[in-house]
Parts: structure tokens; sequence; C-alpha cells
């Protein structure tokens, strides 16, 4: 089985390291992965990209045009990529900061995840990552949450690894409101 | 292999890593973009290995300093991407000249001139056919993932040594940048010729001399050949190349570096709807694995080759193919969002179907 997303936001948005933490939990479930990033020259407010494939066998393409999954964290990445999710994919999207999140997309599942307030709940905004984290395995079943939940140890600096419950706490909180999301 | 002994690492520290596990004991170099990750690396690391780096003031200085360092007998190494490779030809050229050794990584950006930073393919006529005077050739090895990022740069060193010639690894900023799950390979057991040529300073014993100046009535022209027979041989033993899905194939699809990963996934999609098309990719650029096109070419006789570039490669492969089969071309010159999709290469692959 090859799994492939692309994932996009504004710099600042922690859209590399949700990228490598997805990585990393696909290469403790045995995977081999390639971790394709683009982003802007500025440190902060550019456009940030990635995309993540990983795969049992040969992962092939670094490069994706038309994603299965997509998680869209800012407006203009929505505008821009929402519509490249492929046939049948699942585009999950920030709803806190993308308009129209409501909008649906033909043939391809729509997801609507407030992000940036569950993570303003959770204490601080920077853990929408987490939150989407938590929401692309939940909405996509590719990787177990406890993958995720271990794989922080790797993607983490060392001096970080005393937030790793709260990014735990954030990865479930995310994952739990794609539940609700579905149901409703 | 286990999940623990595996690597998460950019492809530019894949090279950094397999440079000192294949015992490099000199870097010099300038920083560039796309492949500042590989001094960046190996200022932190080699250091540690009782081995030297060194910031050059310019990339010419770096490889005077590589040519230098391997006049000694010492495994030497220089990186860079498109406008530094361009500074450091000369040197090239005079390392080819005096047989010696070295590594050189370049990480090909667009151009020409300062050109951006997106991947790019269109150095290959540069590297491959000696971009420096005198016509000369170095090896050219072109990884295609994070694992032959590592492993190819490894084989570099024991090439360059063993026939005594400049050996590039020859990738792109897709290449140094991804980030790919790979194995640190040991260092392989080669039996390589002993360095009885260096100069090893004062202290009596055999005098060297390591030098490209030849005036003598017929020595350059001796030396051309000798060099000529080293390349034939080169061919013979060192060519290496990939295929994919071509036993019935109807059309092969060439290409390589990071071209090649998009064009398999490209393959596997046409595969999927019955399409009958295979993968040839080659390795060494330098020798090109002709006589594995002219096999393939016997029997399957469309082909399209695929580059970063408006066509450089694709001459080699319409010399190297047999005589009756069709050489298509598809290319996307480098730059900002110029980068193919495996969507986009399987429509050129059901247009030539």
């Amino acid at each position: 089985m090859r799994y492939d997303l692309f994932f996009a936001g504004y710099g600042g948005q922690g859209v590399l390291l949700a990228g490598n933490l997805l990585s990393y939990a696909a290469i403790r479930e045995g995977k081999n992965v390639s971790f394709f990033p683009a982003y802007g020259v500025e440190k902060r407010g550019g456009a940030a990209m990635c995309t993540v494939v990983f795969a049992d066998g040969e992962t092939g393409s670094p490069v994706v045009g038309e994603p299965s999954v997509s998680v869209i964290l800012n407006q203009l990445s929505f505008d821009k990529y929402a519509a490249k999710v492929k046939q049948g994919g699942i585009c999950l999207v920030n709803s806190s900061l993308v308009e129209r999140a409501g909008v649906a997309l033909e043939g391809r599942e729509l997801l609507a995840v407030p992000m940036n307030q569950i993570a303003i709940e959770l204490g601080d905004v920077r853990m929408v990552n987490m939150v989407a984290c938590g929401a692309y395995a939940a909405a996509t079943g590719a990787l177990a949450l406890e993958s995720l939940q271990k794989a922080l140890k790797d993607a983490l600096p060392e001096r970080n690894h005393r937030l790793i419950p709260a990014n735990i706490k954030a990865i479930e909180a995310g994952a739990a409101a794609v539940f609700s999301a579905r149901k409703a | 292999m286990t999940a623990l002994k595996r690597k998460f690492v950019k492809g530019n520290e894949a090279v950094a890593m397999a440079a000192i596990e294949a015992g490099v004991q000199c870097y010099f170099g300038y920083p560039i973009t796309p492949q500042s990750d590989i001094p960046e690396y190996l200022s932190r690391e080699l250091p540690k290995t009782g081995g030297t780096f060194i910031q050059v003031e310019s990339e010419i200085g770096a490889i005077n300093m590589v040519l230098g360092a391997s006049a000694c007998g010492v495994r030497a190494m220089t990186s860079s991407s498109g406008p530094g490779i361009s500074l450091k030809q000369e040197g090239i050229s005079y390392m080819a000249g005096s047989e010696l050794p070295g590594v050189i990584v370049d990480i090909m950006r667009s151009g020409p001139g300062l050109g951006g930073i997106d991947a790019s393919q269109a150095d290959y006529h540069q590297a491959t056919k000696g971009g420096g005077h005198g016509g000369y050739r170095i090896i050219v090895l072109a990884p295609n993932s994070g694992q032959e990022m590592y492993d190819l740069t490894m084989l570099a060193f024991d090439l360059s040594d063993q026939y005594r010639m400049p050996a590039m690894v020859l990738a792109d900023s897709v290449l140094g940048q991804m980030k790919e799950s790979i194995v640190p390979n040991p260092r392989p057991k080669v039996d390589l010729p002993a360095k009885d040529w260096a100069v090893r300073g004062t202290g009596g014993g055999q005098q060297n001399v390591v030098k490209s100046l030849y005036l003598g009535d017929g020595e350059m022209e001796k030396f051309h050949w000798k060099m000529h027979a080293r390349y034939q041989e080169l061919a013979d033993k060192e060519s290496r190349w990939e295929t994919f899905a071509t036993d019935d194939a109807e059309l092969i699809v060439t290409a390589f570096g990071c071209t090649s990963r998009i064009a398999r996934t490209a393959i596997e999609m046409a595969r999927a709807e019955g399409i009958k098309v295979g993968l040839m990719r080659p390795i060494t650029l330098f020798p090109f694995p002709k006589k594995a096109y002219a096999d393939l070419s016997s029997r399957c006789k469309k082909w399209l080759t695929i580059e970063l570039s408006t066509g450089q490669m694709v001459d080699d492969v319409r010399l190297a193919v047999a005589r009756d089969a069709e050489v298509e071309f598809y290319g996307r010159p480098p730059g900002a969002g110029s980068l193919p999709t495996p969507e986009e290469l399987f429509t050129q692959i059901k247009k030539f179907c």
C-alpha cells in the first residue's frame, strides 16, 4: 500500500514539523518514507508545504500532482490546492482560518476541523499542527495514533521533549474532532 | 533491516554521512543553496573523526585545496551547486590532467547564471562532457533516492581512487532537500591500488611529481590515448543502470535522478491501465551505459527521454539506441513551478503509446 498526502499552510504554522512527525510515525510502522518540503525564503508568513509519501515498498515519486489527502491550514492554500485532491480523496481543512470550508468539493470528502480553536482551548495556538496530525490519522486510518505519539520523541529536539504530553493531547483532540465531524 | 537502524535524513546529509563513512579526510567548500547542509553537517562531524573541514574563501580555492590534498594521497572532497561548480571547472581540469582522484558533489539548481534554487538537470552536459578545458571526462554518478545519495557517494570515492580521476555525484535540489529513510551501510571492503604516486614530503624515498604539464614530443598525445583507454575500461567495467518493467515494454521511458522517480510512478499508473511501458534509468552518466541501451532497443523500438531541461541526456540516448529505434523527448526546463507531476508524465506516456 502507498499513501500520499499534501500538507500546506503558512510559515510558522508548523507544516514542516507536522510532515516530519507523520514521516517518523510511518517509519515506526516499518514503512519507507519520502518527505519533500517546499517553502518560501521567509522565516514566517510565507507559504509552507510538504508532500509525504509512505509505502511498504518503493515510495516512487516524491512529487504528487493529485494527492489522496490534503491537509490545509490557511485560506491561501485552500484556494490554491483544495481542488487538486483526487476523486475519492479527503480534504482536511482548518476551518478556524478557512472561510469556504463549508463548500463541498465534488467527489471528495471535505472534513472541516476548527484546528486553531482546538489548539487555543488546549493552551497554545502553536499546537495547530499537532491537531492537524491527529485529524489526519483519524480521517485516513493510515497511521495509528500511538505511532504519532511515539514519534514525537523522534521529531522534536530533546529540549522540547517536556512538551510531549501537551502535544499528545492536541493529537488526540484533533482525532476526536474528526470522529465527531464525521458523525455530524 | 529493523526500523531502528534506519535514519530519516535529507539527501544532503546522507551524502555527508557517507563521506565520513568512506573515510574522507578533508572537506573544502563554500556555502550555496541547495547544498549547504553538506558543509553544515561536515563542519560539525568531520573534525570529530580527525578530519579537516575548511570553509574556503571561494569555490576556486576549495577545488584547488582538494587538488592539493589529493596530490598528497588523502581522500578529499568538495560540494557546490551550479554557479560554484562552474567556478571549480578549472581545478577539475587540472585534477583530470594530473590523474588525481577527488569527489565533487553537484546538487544542481537552475541556471544559467544565478538562475534559481529549484531542481534542475541542465548541468548534465557540463558534468558528463568534461566541464573544463582539455578534453577530459570524469566519473558521474546519478542517485535517485536518499539511500543512493549515501551509497553512491561512497562508491564515488572508491571509483575515483581506483581509476585515478575525479568523480562527481550529480544530484539536484529535490534529492538534496528531500528526507527519506535510509540504511547507513558500512563502507564496503574494496581492494584499491596503493597511492604510490602521491607526494609525501621530504625524507628520502621515491620522488614523485604530480603535474598536468606535458611538453615533451608526443608526451601529451600519449597521455590522451592513455586516458581514452581508461574511459573505455570504465565503460566496460563500471556502467551501472536499473530497469523496471522493461521485459514486455512497448515503450521505454528513460530518465535519471529525481525525474526517474516521478517517471516510475507515472509508469505504475500506466501499467494499472494495461499500458506496456517500462523504465531505463542510467545510474552512471559517465560512463553512459550505452550497451544496455543498445540491448534494450534491439527489442523495444519506442523510447521517451524525460529531463528537467530542454534536452541533454537525450543526445546520448539517441547515440546509444539501435538505429531503427525512435527517441521522443519531453522536458521541463528548470525553475520555480516547473517540476512535472506523475500525472503529467502519464499523459505524455499515453501520447507516445
